[in-house]
């Protein structure tokens, strides 16, 4: 890592920023096994539901962030992972972690599959290509009763056993998606930081600079969001559990915007970002219960004003107020 | 015929009444009218599209909620200003054409198109989700009545049953294209206008005000919009989810027809709209938007630069 580091890191502050991600994320996860204690059914379940679309608001930043693709898919991919395993856990019995890991192949697979000729073209094309499958994947779960259930879903998906522990419990299910959600991002960590997350970040800092360099873009850019989709279907592996009962309505093209506002609105291309986002994409419309149905518009509007002001998210905001603390003279680290 | 499920709005599309299931050629020409009909919709929206994107690199993914939203405000100052319908159209269309034509370009495309083509794009896709949340919330979750001014009724020619509601979209469509079309070509502000679509820096340094055409066709795209969204409701009546299928079908025309011209998104949206229409009769109730969404994937993949496009003008 250090050879590499120090052969193409442009600054000490970058591998500081890093570690301090590293540290978040443990940190975070350490106080988040204690936080549900005393918080009730609904209120773990609001923090469960937080970490899995964490995961696949992360997948998206990927595939956004760092590639610069729209996907329109992500809540299509994680549709599939969600159905996936719930077919394989009720109907053919499998346990959840092959379910799981099966999930998020298939995601994988199809996202290599829809993005080759997308990206064949122009990168914009795959905003059409993910936005037609979207459709596609909604129809197909809507209208094929007998796989999927149609308009009526499936339910009684089983929670996953840990090593001969259950975890029926809201608790216990909280703290078994918070350490698969923790393994998902230190997963992503890695990549970003090993010689494929570095060339990753070139590609995204200047294309044609990287490509002059042996970067293969479209090899990468590719890989990025099959990556980005396989964590959308590992996300809907964790989902469907975590409700029990699975329809298509969460799935459909709006769920897919909602996802790719709460990427830009945590701050898309920083790690920490989709954690933010998730927490205001999930956690704010129970703050803004009090407003009715009108959440929806309130988050959208404030994403608008952010992407007006900081189209760097809140972590960007963050990153600029804290770097014009510590050093007036110097900005735009990111 | 293939078995068909209850699709409330949808089944309106249908014309049950004009049907008749002895004559297959009568069936296929009714169809055939009703998809050109909703295929000229698609086309107006497709239009506004490529114009906003050419002009500003702007992938407005609002687009369905701006053929959605008008038939709402104009319900709106019907239902909350007590106007007679004709004023509550013209009060309608003008809040909306100064709202999201003006507005859209100052407010969000503005201070946005400095950062780039990407963060714009995810703007508009939380402007379609406030517009439709809007539209729920504020006016009404119910799909509601929206008076047609064209005649509605249905007359037999040589054994053909043809709706005059459909036909008269289609030439009211067909001449506000025809008009854009004598507009761009034809008159010196058009041409002006063509030429920023085409190089907004060659354009600059020929003295061409650009902000201005670049305004121009945001408000051209508002006023197309509304001139669909009021085509439209009378048929599939005015809802805030209308947007989604419209929206989709409007992309799917812009690309099929090569995203960079008039007449592109004009066959692109007629095409669409009668595939739409007749695999709707022919195939499946439930797949009929599977149908396009195929032919948008072929097209990509056989033809990326559109049927009509030419692949050197595409620029991103």
């Amino acid at each position: 890592m250090s050879s590499l580091a120090s052969a193409t890191t442009p600054s000490r502050g970058l591998m500081r920023r890093i570690d301090g991600v590293f540290l978040t994320l443990v940190l975070g996860a350490a106080i988040l096994w204690f936080v549900p204690i005393g918080m009730g059914r609904y209120g773990t379940y609001v923090l469960s539901l937080w970490m899995v679309m964490s995961i696949a608001v992360m997948g998206l930043n990927l595939t956004l962030g760092y590639a610069g693709l729209k996907s329109l898919a992500q809540a299509a991919f994680m549709g599939i992972g969600a159905y996936t395993t719930a077919l394989l856990t009720t109907k053919l019995g499998l346990n959840w972690y092959a379910s799981f890991l099966l999930s998020g192949a298939g995601c994988f697979a199809l996202g290599l599959v829809l993005g080759f000729p997308a990206l064949r073209v122009k990168a914009h094309y795959l905003a059409f290509v993910t936005l037609a499958f979207s459709t596609l994947v909604w129809l197909v779960l809507r209208n094929e009763q007998w796989l999927t259930g149609g308009v009526f879903g499936l339910s009684n998906i089983p929670r996953p056993t840990f090593f001969g522990l259950k975890t029926d419990g809201a608790l216990a299910f909280h703290r078994f998606t918070l350490v698969i959600t923790l393994i998902l991002a230190l997963a992503l960590w890695w990549m970003i930081r090993s010689p494929w997350g570095r060339a990753f970040l070139a590609l995204r800092e200047n294309p044609i600079r990287a490509a002059s360099l042996g970067v293969n873009i479209r090899t990468y850019t590719l890989l990025a969001f099959a990556i980005g989709s396989a964590y959308a279907g590992f996300a809907g592996a964790l989902y469907a559990p975590l409700v029990e009962f699975i329809d298509p309505s969460p799935f459909a093209l709006s769920a897919s915007f909602f996802l790719l506002l709460m990427v830009v609105a945590g701050g898309s291309g920083y790690q920490l970002g989709p954690f933010v986002g998730a927490l205001l994409g999930v956690v704010l419309p129970e703050w803004l219960r009090f407003t009715g149905g009108i959440y929806l518009i309130v988050f959208a509007s404030i994403v608008v004003m952010l992407l007006i002001a900081c189209p760097q998210g809140v972590i960007g905001l963050v990153e600029r107020g804290w770097l014009a603390l510590r050093r007036p003279g110097k900005g735009g680290a990111a | 015929m293939v078995t068909r499920q209850p699709e409330p709005l949808r089944a309106r599309l249908r014309l049950p009444f004009l049907v008749d299931q002895e004559k297959p050629m009568a069936e296929f020409l009714a169809y055939l009218i009703a998809g050109l009909a909703t295929g000229a919709i698609y086309a107006l929206a497709a239009i506004g599209f490529t114009l906003v994107w050419q002009t500003s690199q702007t992938i407005n993914f609002a687009q369905g909620e701006f053929v959605m939203l008008p038939a709402i405000l104009v319900l709106a100052s019907a239902q909350f200003l007590g106007l007679p319908m004709a004023m509550a159209v013209l009060v309608g269309i003008v809040a909306f054409i100064l709202l999201f034509g003006f507005g859209f370009k100052k407010v969000i495309v503005d201070p946005m198109i400095r950062h780039g083509v990407l963060p714009l794009a995810i703007a508009t896709m939380a402007l379609s989700i406030v517009m439709k949340e809007g539209a729920k919330d504020g006016f009404s979750a119910e799909a509601q009545r929206f008076p047609s001014f064209l005649p509605a009724e249905t007359i037999t020619f040589a054994g053909i049953s043809i709706s005059l509601q459909h036909v008269a979209i289609i030439v009211v469509a067909c001449l506000a294209i025809l008009g854009l079309q004598w507009f761009v070509t034809g008159t010196r502000l058009g041409r002006q206008m063509q030429a920023t679509a085409q190089n907004p820096n060659v354009a600059l340094i020929l003295g061409i005000p650009v902000a201005q055409m670049v305004m121009l066709t945001f408000l051209i795209n508002a006023g197309l919009a509304a001139l669909a969204s009021v085509l439209i409701s009378p048929i599939y009546l005015a809802k805030f989810s209308n947007g989604e299928v419209i929206g989709l079908f409007a992309f799917i025309a812009a690309i099929v027809g090569g995203f960079n011209q008039v007449r592109g998104a004009l066959a692109g949206g007629l095409i669409v709209g009668v595939i739409d229409s007749l695999a709707a009769a022919y195939i499946s109730t439930s797949y009929r938007l599977a149908v396009p969404l195929v032919l948008l994937v072929v097209i990509i993949l056989v033809k990326p630069e559109g049927l009509f496009g030419r692949p050197e003008e595409r620029r991103v």
